[in-house]
C-alpha cells in the first residue's frame, strides 16, 4: 500500500476541500487506511485527483497530418529518449510519446480527443497504443454522417438511435459528437450551413434537427456523456446568435458546448469581433442542462485543426498560410491550418478576453471546464499559465496591459475580480471534466476511485506550480517525480457499448454497398488487437 | 475453405473484397483481385522449404540469426533502418523503435517514391478526400503521370472511374476522365481525353494551367516545347473550374522525373488555387500496399514521414540528409536493416555500390536481390496472408489484415521485437 499523507486534499467530489487527510492506495484504487506501507509525506503539498483533459485534438488522422505537414512545428522543441522513455517531437501537435508524457508531467492522467471520424477509428487506437501513461478515449464524429442525415430526413428518429449506437461500438468510441452539423455535408461541395434553419441541401433537414435528433439520441442511450456539440458558425463576427439559438433549440436536453469561446462573437459577419460572453453565459447559468468547456486561446504560433471543413478553408483565406483539407466518405471532414495568436491583434486579443470572461461569468464551476481545445486555443501546455490567470487577479491585470488595448477595453475583463481558488481549479481541471464525461472512477479520491492522484509543491506562482508536479501517480504506481518519467506504461481506452436493435444492420449494410469503398465486415475495430487495454463504460439506458 | 473480404495489402489500393480459397495448405484462388493481387495471394500462398533464417546463405537458427543481426547492428556507428512499404504497421513501428534505440537513420520507400508529395505538402497543405468521396462525388477526374490500369489495376473500377455513387448515380457516364501521360498507356484508352506531355515539362504545363485558372493570360509561344498547346491547356482548364467535385490523382510520372516535389508542388497548388472557384481535391497514387502506413507510423512516432534521423536521441528529418540514396550514396551508412523491400534491385547503383559494402540484415517473404547478399536474411509471413496487422489505403484509411494461411515463418513484427530485445541486452542503455 502506498500512504500519502500530511497533504492538503483538495476533492471536490468529496466535498474536501484543502483538509489535510491521509489518502492510500492499493491494487491501482483508493482504499481505506490500514496504517501501513509506504509512504509519501506531502507535507506543504497540495493533493488533487489527476488531471482530465475532456476536450483536445491527441490522436488520429488530422493530428497525424498535422504533424506530416508542420516539420517546423517541431523543431526546437524535441524530446530526447532516456532510458526509460521513447524520444518525440514537441511543438503545438507533438508525437504521441510526447504527447503522452507531457500530459502526465503536467499532472492530467485522462485524456478525450474530440473528433474522429469512424472510418478512420482504427488509426486513432493505434496512436492510442503509442500515448503513454494517460488513459483516453474520444468522441465520434456523427453531425453530418449521411446515413444520420437520410434518416432524419425520413422521420426515423430509431434508425439514427440504433446506428449511432452500432456506430460507437464499431468505432470503439466514447460519445457522439458534433462539428458544425450539416455544415461539412455542404462543404464537401464548397458550400456551408450559416442558421439553425438553413436546408442542408440533398437532405432535407436542418441543423436544429440533427441537434435535437442526436441530443436525444445521446439520452436515449443513456450514454455516460452527452451530445457534445461544436456550433455551426465558428469562428465567425456575429455567432453568438446561432450559439444562442443552438442553446435554446435544446430545449431542456442535456448537451456540453464545447470550446464556447469561439462561438461568442457579436460584430458584423466580416467586421471586428466583439465580447457577447455576458448574454450566453448568463443563459448558461441559466439553464442546467447546460455545459461548456472554455477553448481558451493564449498567444503563440499554433496548429488549428478541426472536423469543420469550411472553417479550415476560411483560416486558409484569412492566414494564407498552408491549408490541408480531407473529406471523409459519408461521414465527415477536416481543415487544418497554423495559426498565430497575436497579442497586439484586436482579433486574437478579444477572443483571449473572451475565453477568460468565460470563466468568470460561469458561476457554478462544474458546468465549465478548461480546455484550449487543445492545439487550436493553444497547446495543452498552457493550462498552468490559464490557472495562474484565474487565479491572480494581479498578474491578470499585468496580462492585459500586454494586449491589445482597445480590443480589450471593450470586453468585460475589467470588471472582473473572481479570483479562483484551488478548490474551483480542482472542479474545472478534474472533478468537473470526469463528472461530465460520467466517468465515476475519475476526478477524484474517493474509496474505490482509480488512484490517479497529481501531488503539487505549493507556490504562490500558481504557473510553477502547476507546471511541474512534485508526484504523479497513475493506477497507484508514481510514475513523475518533479516532471520526470519514471516508468514507462500504458493506461486504458474507455469506450461505451450500447444496445441497439440488430434490425438496423441490413440497412447499414446497404448504406455501405452503396456508399462505402471498404465492407460493411471490415469496418467494426478489432477490440483485442486495437485496445488492448480497455473499460467498457456502462450506459444507463 | 473460403474466406471473404480478404484485404489485399498489395498495392495502395487496398482492395478489401477479396475471396481466398485455401486448400491443402495454399491458396488457390483469390476471386475478386485483380491480375496483380492474384499473382501476391498465389504467390505468397505456396508452401515453401525456405530456412526461416540463413547466414551469409548458410541455414541458421533463428536465435543465431537474430543474436548475430543485433551485434551488427549495434557494432555499426551510422545504421540505417530502410523500406517497410510492404509489412504491417505493428512491424513499422517496431522498426522506428529499434532505429531509435540504434541511434540510426530510418527511412521507407516513400523518400523514393512519393517523398516529393510528402514535401509538397509541408509547403503548400493539402486539399484531399477519401476514395469514397471519389466514387460519390467526383464527376472529373484526371490521372497526372500515373498509369493506373498497370500500376493499380482496379482503381478506377472500383474508386474514381466506372462506380455508381451518391451524387453521380450513373457513374461512368457521370464523369469526365482526362489521362495526362508522356506516353500513351493502356490507362489512356478508359479516359475521355488524353493529353500526351513532352518528359519533363509537367511543372510548366501546371504552372500555365494555374494561371489559366486565375484567368490570366500565357502566351502560346512559351507552351512550345511542352507538348500541349494553348487550346488544349485553356479546355482542360475550364473543365477543372467548371466541374463540381475534381480529382487530380498524382503518379510518380510528376513525383520522380525532373523537377520533383517542384512538379507536386505545382500541382497542389493548383488544387489549392481550384477551391476558390469549386471543389477539387488531390490522392496521391501510392505505390506499395502499406507505405501510406509507414508514413503514418513514422508521422505519430517522431513528427516526420519519412527520412528521420536518430542519432542525437531524438527524431530529425531532412529529405537530402537522412534519406535512404542519400545516406547511402554518401557512403555514411555502415550497416543497414531491410525490411520488406529490395534496395539491391530498386535503388541507383551508386547507392547499391554501397551496400555491397556494409553488412546487411534483410527480413522479407521471399528470397531477393537483397536477402541473396545479406549478411543475415530472414524468411518472413507475409502480412495480410499469414500475419495480422494494420495497413492504410493510399487516402490514408486504415484496415485490418487478415492471417487467411498459417505459415512456419515468423512475422516482421516478430523478428523485429526480438533484434530490439536483443539490442537492449548487447546495449545497455
Amino acid at each position: 500500500m502506498l500512504r500519502i499523507v500530511n497533504g492538503e486534499v483538495y476533492d471536490p467530489i468529496n466535498g474536501i476541500n484543502g483538509e489535510v487527510r491521509t489518502i492510500c492506495v492499493a491494487d491501482g484504487k483508493i482504499v481505506a487506511d490500514t496504517g501501513a506501507g509506504q509512504t509519501i509525506d506531502a507535507s506543504g503539498m497540495v493533493v488533487m485527483p489527476g488531471g482530465v483533459d475532456m476536450h483536445c485534438h491527441i490522436a488520429g488522422p488530422k493530428v497525424n497530418l498535422a504533424r506530416k505537414m508542420r516539420p517546423e512545428d517541431h523543431r526546437g522543441d524535441m524530446l530526447p529518449r532516456t532510458s526509460i522513455t521513447r524520444s518525440g517531437a514537441g511543438g503545438s501537435v507533438p508525437s504521441t510519446f510526447t504527447t503522452g508524457y507531457r500530459y502526465a508531467a503536467m499532472g492530467y492522467t485522462t485524456a478525450f480527443d474530440a473528433a474522429v471520424p469512424p472510418l478512420a477509428a482504427r488509426h486513432a487506437h493505434e496512436e492510442f497504443n503509442d500515448t503513454p501513461v494517460v488513459d483516453k478515449g474520444f468522441f465520434v464524429l456523427m453531425g453530418n454522417n449521411e446515413f444520420i442525415l437520410q434518416n432524419i430526413a425520413a422521420g426515423r428518429p430509431e434508425k439514427v438511435r440504433d446506428y449511432a449506437a452500432w456506430l460507437l461500438q464499431a468505432a470503439k468510441g466514447y460519445a457522439i459528437k458534433l462539428v458544425n452539423p450539416g455544415g461539412v455535408e455542404l462543404w464537401k461541395f464548397g458550400g456551408n450551413v450559416h442558421a439553425l434553419d438553413d436546408e442542408v441541401t440533398g437532405f432535407g433537414v436542418t441543423p436544429r434537427q440533427i441537434i435535437q435528433t442526436l441530443a436525444d439520441v445521446s439520452t436515449e442511450l443513456g450514454l455516460p456523456h452527452p451530445v457534445h456539440i461544436h456550433c455551426n458558425n465558428l469562428g465567425l463576427a456575429g455567432n453568438w446568435e446561432t450559439t444562442l439559438e443552438t442553446m435554446k433549440a435544446l430545449d431542456g436536453r442535456r448537451a456540453h458546448l464545447t470550446h464556447i469561446q469561439f462561438h461568442s462573437y457579436g460584430g458584423k459577419p466580416g467586421g471586428l469581433f466583439a465580447s457577447k460572453a455576458p448574454e450566453l453565459a448568463e443563459y448558461v447559468n441559466a439553464h442546467p442542462n447546460l455545459t461548456v468547456d472554455v477553448g481558451q486561446v493564449m498567444f503563440g504560433d499554433t496548429t488549428s485543426m478541426t472536423g469543420d471543413g469550411p472553417l479550415g478553408y476560411l483560416l486558409y483565406q484569412v492566414t494564407g498560410r498552408k491549408w490541408a483539407n480531407v473529406d471523409v466518405e459519408n461521414e465527415e471532414g477536416c481543415g487544418i491550418v497554423p495559426i498565430e495568436y497575436k497579442d497586439k491583434n484586436y482579433v486574437h486579443t478579444t477572443q483571449w478576453a473572451i475565453g477568460l470572461e468565460w470563466f468568470l461569468l460561469i458561476n457554478d464551476p462544474w458546468r465549465i471546464a478548461l480546455t484550449t481545445d487543445h492545439p487550436n486555443g493553444a497547446s495543452f501546455a498552457s493550462y498552468p499559465r490559464i490557472i495562474r490567470l484565474l487565479m491572480d487577479r494581479e498578474y491578470r491585470r499585468e496580462m492585459m496591459k500586454q494586449v491589445h488595448q482597445k480590443a480589450v477595453a471593450k470586453t468585460h475583463l475589467l470588471e472582473l475580480d473572481r479570483e479562483y481558488s484551488l478548490y474551483e481549479i480542482a472542479i474545472i481541471t478534474r472533478a468537473g471534466p470526469a463528472k461530465l464525461l460520467g466517468l465515476k472512477n475519475k476526478g477524484h479520491l474517493g474509496i474505490g476511485a482509480d488512484a490517479d492522484i497529481t501531488i503539487y509543491n505549493k507556490d504562490e506562482d500558481k504557473e510553477k506550480m502547476f507546471a511541474v508536479p512534485r508526484y504523479v501517480i497513475k493506477d497507484g504506481r508514481i510514475l513523475v517525480e518533479d516532471g520526470h518519467i519514471r516508468e514507462d506504461t500504458y493506461g486504458r481506452t474507455f469506450f461505451v457499448a450500447p444496445a441497439y436493435d440488430p434490425a438496423i444492420e441490413a440497412d447499414i449494410r446497404e448504406h455501405f454497398d452503396k456508399y462505402y469503398t471498404i465492407r460493411y465486415e471490415n469496418y467494426p475495430v478489432q477490440l483485442e488487437h486495437y485496445l488492448p487495454q480497455h473499460e467498457v463504460v456502462a450506459c444507463s439506458g | 475453405m473460403q474466406v471473404d473480404n480478404v484485404v489485399c495489402a498489395f498495392c495502395g489500393c487496398v482492395c478489401d473484397d477479396i475471396s481466398v480459397t485455401v486448400q491443402d495448405g495454399r491458396i488457390t484462388q483469390a476471386k475478386n483481385a485483380c491480375v496483380l493481387g492474384k499473382a501476391w495471394f498465389l504467390s505468397h500462398g505456396q508452401p515453401s522449404d525456405r530456412s526461416v533464417a540463413l547466414m551469409d546463405g548458410k541455414p541458421a537458427s533463428l536465435d543465431e540469426a537474430v543474436d548475430a543481426a543485433a551485434r551488427s547492428l549495434t557494432q555499426a556507428r551510422y545504421p540505417l533502418v530502410y523500406g517497410l512499404s510492404s509489412t504491417s504497421c505493428e512491424a513499422q513501428r517496431q522498426a522506428v523503435a529499434l532505429a531509435e534505440l540504434l541511434g540510426g537513420c530510418i527511412d521507407c520507400c516513400t523518400s523514393v517514391c512519393h517523398g516529393p508529395s510528402g514535401m509538397a505538402l509541408q509547403g503548400i497543405g493539402e486539399p484531399t478526400c477519401t476514395l469514397g468521396e471519389v466514387k460519390n462525388r467526383a464527376d472529373l477526374i484526371i490521372y497526372w503521370g500515373s498509369n493506373p490500369g498497370e500500376s493499380h489495376p482496379r482503381h478506377m473500377a472500383r474508386y474514381a472511374v466506372t462506380p455508381k455513387g451518391m451524387f453521380i448515380p450513373r457513374g461512368r457516364k457521370d464523369r469526365f476522365v482526362v489521362l495526362v501521360d508522356v506516353r500513351p498507356t493502356v490507362s489512356a484508352r478508359a479516359a475521355d481525353l488524353f493529353l500526351q506531355v513532352k518528359p519533363g515539362k509537367d511543372f510548366e504545363l501546371l504552372w500555365a494551367l494555374r494561371a489559366l485558372v486565375k484567368g490570366q493570360a500565357i502566351d502560346e509561344a512559351g507552351l512550345a516545347d511542352t507538348g500541349l498547346t494553348l487550346a488544349q491547356l485553356t479546355d482542360l482548364a475550364e473543365r477543372m473550374k467548371k466541374c463540381r467535385f475534381g480529382v487530380l490523382f498524382l503518379g510518380q510520372g510528376l513525383t520522380q522525373s525532373r523537377g520533383k516535389h517542384l512538379n507536386t508542388s505545382a500541382a497542389f497548388l493548383l488544387v489549392r488555387d481550384l477551391n476558390s472557384v469549386t471543389k477539387f481535391a488531390l490522392v496521391p497514387m501510392r505505390g506499395h500496399g502499406n507505405v501510406t502506413g509507414v508514413d503514418n507510423v513514422m508521422g505519430w512516432q517522431t513528427g516526420f514521414p519519412f527520412g528521420v534521423n536518430f542519432s542525437r536521441g531524438y527524431p530529425r528529418f531532412n529529405p537530402g540528409e537522412y534519406t535512404v540514396v542519400d545516406v547511402l550514396s554518401r557512403g555514411e551508412a555502415d550497416a543497414v536493416l531491410v525490411i520488406a523491400s529490395d534496395p539491391v534491385a530498386s535503388l541507383p547503383r551508386w547507392a547499391v555500390k554501397r551496400l555491397s559494402e556494409i553488412p546487411i540484415i534483410a527480413l522479407d517473404t521471399h528470397e531477393s536481390e537483397t536477402t541473396r547478399v545479406a549478411q543475415v536474411a530472414f524468411t518472413t509471413a507475409t502480412a495480410g496472408i499469414s500475419a495480422e496487422g494494420t495497413v492504410y489505403r493510399m487516402d490514408n484509411v486504415p484496415l485490418h489484415l487478415k492471417s487467411v494461411l498459417p505459415s512456419p515463418y515468423p512475422s516482421d513484427e516478430q523478428v523485429l521485437g526480438r533484434i530490439l530485445t536483443r539490442v537492449k541486452e548487447l546495449k545497455p542503455c
